[in-house]
């Protein structure tokens, strides 16, 4: 037995005070958790917890309030970049960042998303892009893949009828506005580092006044793609990787 | 030979036993409890714990931060 | 302090209140008729002096919700549009009087329904006291009449909105946003500083110091007990507002034998009716809500066990007439008298409606 070796001196990772005890509502395996605890060490190795200021959705992430020990305010449907717009405004020296799904962010939030980041706000946007709309019980997102099965479109979306997933991280990054726009994952230990330096560029971006950072993190929702964790995490990588390649989009 | 020793302690109660820790573990040395919590999950446990090599893979993807790992040198 | 006499119309004495009161930010939308507020604001260039954040946002429905994001942090936050861009806030306003936050909305009123016309208008009066966005909330609407009180009642919503940590309405109409008049403006107060905030917001959003827990600004309470919770809190509240706010102006009703009810624009136009209707020998009082919510109920009340008859006057379909009936309660005779559409009524077209009531009750 190992036992012996649990002394404070030999500890490598634990879970930061940042991300309190509350058990958090997410279902087993959710990616949601793992970007909470990267937002989370990022704000404690940064020293920043007394000046981040958090922005909720309207989605399964409602509730990340409950989770990061800073100060929040929760947002209408879509609206969490006018929410933040007006915050960085009014505290232009805190950490301002908002947590959106691809629901939120992506459809009926679409305004706010290109907006803020087109006036060139210096926020954090991080964006969980799982192709489904959690909360409501898995329906069709602006992102769900060609042929994807939701409960909005049970044979799959169809093009013809459904349109097609929008990319919306590569319009982002066409806009002048924005000054870092990324896509990343948190599948493995190598994805979860990467992903973790990301949010921590983001949020340092923030306080230099040249325009929004814009993280994308593809992520699964096993229980709305009806599979094993573990099996969702081969699925996002054989499918939605194809459609939502992973690496900086843009970096100025 | 590991180099290192590790240990993993497990937040049992906060445990949902989704298993990606098991996954990401590159010595197989986590496998799952037929023991339950109080919520009714089957939580991670270290099955191998001689092949730990504190390498905190399993904590880093672990969704619900309930890993405390710790690595001594051998 | 000399006070200097200016003449300007009633949107941009808004926005030179707001700049005076120590506003923290403004967000809107251009929509006639009241986009002098934000055009007047961005001439003047507070962010240079106060430091007062303006900015256009890409819709009505992201400044409100700016608005809700900048009332979070304790600061003075507004914003100001017409009908249908209000109509567009609602959803954000019944955030924000959940989220029990301080904040101004403007609202210079057209003719609707639908994109109507940019004339002036008094058909909002519904969506103001009546709820207009979700859930059971409630609005203080301050109802100016002159550009002096654009400026004068500005400065008050604000007042009342942290005293009350509710969102107020000062609902105008496009004849009082466009037309220009005499105007004082108040002093110049500072805007609030961080320590002040701190002190006097302790729910604001500033960032968790390590001495408090965190501040989380939400409407949300998925368990039912928690949501009633919430609404009898807010219901104590409105309560106590209805009992302390409630300002209302009264001309000749002392020994009026009719009282004409009327807000806003339409009060001046029933004065002129009233002193036409006295050189009658008619005796003709006005009583005019300034605040539309809380109502002035008691008032009216008291008139009805007095007068023989009541005149409700109004630039819609008969909106306030409701509310003048509920609490006369059928002791006199309430007619309505409206022009629909953005027409403004003439005093003479109020004299013949009044002189039907007087002849319906003799």
């Amino acid at each position: 037995m190992n036992n012996d070796i649990i002394k404070p001196e030999n500890l490598v990772y634990t879970k930061t005070p940042v991300l309190n005890d509350n058990p958090m509502h997410y279902c087993p395996g959710c990616s949601h958790g793992v970007v909470h605890k990267l937002i989370a060490e990022v704000i404690e190795e940064m020293g920043i917890q007394e000046k981040t200021i958090g922005v909720a959705p309207v989605g399964c992430a409602v509730f990340a309030y409950n989770y990061l020990e800073i100060d929040w305010e929760q947002a209408a449907h879509g609206r969490a970049p006018a929410l933040a717009t007006a915050v960085k405004r009014l505290w232009p020296d805190r950490y301002v960042f908002t947590y959106q799904g691809d629901g939120d962010l992506a459809a009926i939030g679409t305004a706010e998303t290109i907006h803020a980041c087109n006036r060139g706000e210096n926020i954090t946007i991080i964006f969980i892009n799982n192709g489904i709309y959690g909360m409501t019980g898995g329906q069709m997102a602006p992102t769900t893949l060609e042929g994807m099965k939701t409960a909005t479109c049970p044979y799959g979306r169809n093009t013809a009828i459904n349109g097609y997933p929008l990319n919306i991280t590569k319009l982002v990054a066409e806009l002048e506005g924005t000054r870092y726009v990324t896509r990343q994952s948190v599948h493995t230990v190598a994805a979860v580092q990467k992903a973790k330096k990301a949010i921590r560029k983001a949020f340092e971006n923030s306080m230099e006044g040249k325009g929004t950072s814009f993280v994308e993190i593809v992520s699964t929702c096993n229980s709305g793609w009806k599979m094993s964790p573990a099996k969702s995490n081969e699925w996002m990588v054989e499918n939605m990787f194809k459609a939502y390649p992973i690496g900086d989009l843009k970096d100025k | 030979m590991a180099k290192f020793k590790g240990t993993v302690v497990v937040n049992t109660e906060r445990c949902k036993g989704c298993e990606l820790c098991v996954v990401a573990c590159p010595s197989n040395v986590l496998a799952m409890s037929a023991q339950a919590n109080t919520k009714g999950y089957n939580y991670v446990y270290m099955q191998n714990e001689s092949d730990c090599i504190g390498c905190a893979a399993c904590g880093r993807v672990c969704p619900d931060g309930c890993l405390t790992i710790y690595r001594a040198k051998l | 302090m000399s006070e200097e006499v200016k003449l300007m119309k009633g949107n941009e004495a808004i926005a030179r209140a707001a700049i005076r009161c120590g506003c923290d930010g403004y967000f809107g939308y251009p929509i006639t008729p009241q986009s002098e507020v934000m055009e007047t604001l961005m001439e003047e260039e507070p962010w240079k002096t106060t430091g007062m954040v303006v900015l256009q946002a890409e819709s009505e429905t992201s400044s409100i919700n700016m608005v809700y994001g900048g009332a979070c942090t304790g600061k003075k936050v507004m914003t100001s549009s017409s009908s249908p861009g209000v109509s567009l806030m609602q959803e954000g306003i019944s955030y924000i009087a959940c989220a029990e936050l301080p904040c101004v909305v403007v609202n210079v009123m057209r003719g609707g329904p639908g994109l109507g016309t940019i004339q002036p208008s008094q058909a909002d009066y519904f969506q103001t006291v009546k709820g207009g966005g979700h859930g059971d909330y409630k609005l203080i609407a301050l109802a100016p009449s002159t550009v002096q009180e654009m400026a004068d009642y500005t400065v008050k919503a604000f007042d009342l909105a942290f005293k009350y940590r509710t969102p107020v309405m000062l609902l105008a109409d496009g004849a009082i946003g466009q037309m220009m008049e005499k105007v004082v403006l108040p002093e110049q107060r500072p805007r609030a500083t961080e320590e002040e905030i701190r002190a006097n917001c302790p729910w604001a959003i500033v960032g968790k110091p390590a001495s408090r827990g965190r501040n989380v600004i939400t409407s949300l309470a998925l368990k039912s007990e928690e949501m009633e919770a919430t609404n009898i809190k807010l219901q104590a509240k409105y309560r106590e507002i209805e009992k302390n706010e409630v300002i209302v102006e009264m001309h000749n009703c002392e020994d009026a034998d009719y009282i004409i009810v009327a807000f806003g624009l339409c009060a001046r136009i029933c004065q002129k009716t009233m002193e036409m209707a006295r050189e009658k020998g008619l005796k003709v009082g006005v009583l005019r809500p300034i605040t539309l919510w809380p109502f002035p109920t008691e008032e009216i009340k008291a008139l009805a066990n007095k007068c023989k008859g009541m005149l409700c006057v109004e630039m819609n379909a008969g909106q306030m007439v409701e509310d003048v009936r509920l609490a006369v309660n059928g002791k006199v005779d309430v007619q309505s008298f409206g022009r629909l559409g953005g027409i403004i009524p003439a005093p003479d077209e109020v004299l013949n409606a009044l002189e039907k009531l007087v002849a319906d009750n003799a």
